[in-house]
């Protein structure tokens, strides 16, 4: 049997964690099937026909997939989900809301947010935030999985050129209404998968202090992280929360300013490749996760940063 | 209107985990355990909404085994109005707490539902969506604003690009964000009141609900640990160490 991949797009476009999805679902299973459901999502369908990874797509389109609404989902992924093997996505918020849903109708118990594929069957998991790695084995005859985008390498998107099937369209449920969808726009990367993150705990002491983030993260191309404890504190507002709750991030660099180190934040940067930490408490439990630890008032310390960088002939974007 | 809420007693979220030397699981014995995060979130919304004259009862229900009962006590404490205890032992998967909690739902009729929208301890983030999806109501995931309406709810989600706000007929199914509100505390003289309240206790077994885990458990391990790293005097040496010993600048 094959695996089937639930895309996720804008309808223009595919969401990147997407090509990590399907990196994790290829290795389950090399016939990996990819469905793309949404509103002249045409764009959306040849692009996944062009990677290689992918064997065929199968596309629904109506305008009642404009939202993604899981309601309006479920049931033609249960209806194409009859000659798969696996149902995969990605663990992000449209995976998480729209898996489960899907997996109660197979009877299928679903195995969350997997960061390894052992076999078709055996997956390794988080859990307790990452505080744990648990390997676990489904018997389930159909699969539904859950992938965490970081752990796996983006697909390449050219190069492919699989067959795209039209399916047939479902009903649209009258239970529900999408109302709006307000983006928070930004010049500077996307937190979830920027190069370098650069985030302010509670230390910072206030929103108006965050320029001094802001000025090194223009400096370095960064996104701009936060604890839970600055965004609750109200310097910043939460679509920045780096942790369990917040988003999880693995950026090749990333700099903690202010931030002791709650467990909550560790579940959320501590795959990160390099991690630096900024901090005036030489005891804070953030320096036991980083590579490079600098104990110093970070009033003194960011600005000092900024002059550095500055000093430098070049800096990789 | 009724609202049936659910919720979970895991790990207090301030407690290192720790993962047990025979590699079964995680170390549970003398352990501080609490509601789980985002149920108290969920009771502390439904508290909220009969507080202004808009739901008429309240009902706390946990799936676990016979101390589980203290968060259906604690949820009587801040309000909810009797419990349900369906008492089950060893791991409960969440379509088979799903099941558990379509019987109760076909017996308690609620309006709505309430639970967190994820256990800190299993991480699954699947119950209320699979509940939905078997009394086939809509379902409000990561809610963090909830208004209601006459016949329905309109609810702002926190999704990855921002906000999204929809609006489900009722009944439904919300799943609670710790951003949806401010759990309160339990009075001295509430938790004492509290002791009163009935709280019905449910073998799963008699809801004829198969519980047999699907997903073995071959084996739980510590996380890779990340090598020791090294405290810098300056910040000079910081850039010059992420210069050209990390060569990430």
């Amino acid at each position: 049997m094959s695996a089937l991949l639930i895309a996720e797009h804008n309808n223009k476009e595919v969401k990147p964690f997407t090509l990590n999805a399907i990196t994790a679902a290829s290795q389950i299973d090399e016939d990996l099937h990819v469905l793309v459901i949404g509103n002249k999502s045409e764009e959306v369908a040849k692009s996944m026909s062009q990677v290689p990874n992918v064997k065929k797509v199968i596309h629904i389109d109506n305008e009642i997939y404009e939202n993604f609404l899981a309601e309006n989902f479920t049931s033609v992924i249960v209806k194409q989900a009859e000659n798969y093997s696996h149902v995969v996505c990605s663990a992000n918020t449209f995976g998480k809301n729209l898996m489960p849903r899907v997996a109660a109708l197979l009877d299928t118990s679903q195995v969350s947010d997997i960061i390894k594929v052992i076999s078709a069957d055996t997956f390794l998991r988080p859990i307790y935030a990452g505080n744990a790695f648990a390997t676990v084995k489904s018997s389930d005859s159909k699969k539904c999985i859950t992938i965490r985008p970081t752990s796996f390498d983006p697909a390449a998107t050219s190069g492919g050129s699989a067959e795209i099937v039209k399916a047939d369209v479902g009903e649209a449920s009258t239970l529900i209404k999408f109302i709006k969808r307000e983006e928070i726009k930004s010049d500077r990367p996307e937190l979830g998968t920027a190069r370098v993150v650069i985030s302010g705990g509670r230390g910072m002491g206030s929103g108006e202090n965050f320029k001094l983030i802001t000025e090194i993260a223009d400096k370095l191309n960064a996104a701009i992280g936060a604890s839970r404890a600055a965004v609750d504190a109200g310097y910043i507002t939460n679509d920045h929360q780096v942790g369990q709750t917040g988003k999880v991030v693995v950026p090749d660099l990333y700099i903690a300013v202010g931030i002791s180190g709650a467990i909550q934040h560790l579940a959320g940067m501590k795959e990160s490749k390099v991690i630096v930490a900024i901090n005036k408490d030489g005891e804070a439990p953030i320096f036991s996760v980083a590579d490079y630890g600098l104990e110093a008032d970070l009033f003194e310390a960011l600005p000092q940063f900024l002059e550095e960088l500055s000093k430098l002939n070049t800096i990789q974007k | 209107m009724k609202i049936l809420v659910a919720v979970k007693r895991v790990i207090d979220y301030n407690v290192q985990v720790r993962v047990k030397e025979d590699g079964t699981g995680v170390v549970t014995d003398n352990v501080k355990m609490s509601t789980n995060p985002p149920d108290d979130n969920a009771i502390e919304e439904a508290v909220k909404i009969k507080e202004a004259g808009k739901a008429k009862e309240i009902v706390a229900v946990t799936v676990g085994e016979e101390k589980a009962q203290e968060t259906v006590r604690k949820a009587l404490a801040v309000g909810a109005d009797r419990g349900i205890h369906v008492k089950v032992d060893g791991i409960v998967e969440p379509l088979a707490v799903s099941k558990i909690l379509q019987k109760i739902v076909d017996k308690e009729k609620p309006d709505l539902i309430f639970m967190g929208k994820q256990a800190i301890d299993d991480d699954c983030n699947q119950t209320g969506q699979m509940l939905a999806a078997l009394l086939n109501w809509p379902q409000a995931t990561f809610a963090s604003k909830i208004e209601v309406k006459d016949k329905s709810l309109e609810v702002t989600r926190e999704v990855d690009e921002g906000l999204e706000t929809i609006e489900v007929n009722i009944p439904a199914i919300v799943t609670c964000d710790l951003r949806l509100n401010e759990p309160r505390y339990a009075s001295l003289p509430n938790i004492m009141k509290a002791k009163k309240k009935p709280i019905e206790q449910i073998n799963s077994s008699d809801l004829g609900i198969d519980t047999k885990p699907r997903i073995e458990q071959i084996k739980v391990e510590e996380p890779p640990k990340r090598k020791a790293g090294i405290k810098v005097a300056n910040v000079a040496e910081l850039v010059e160490k992420l210069k050209n010993e990390a060569k990430v600048i």
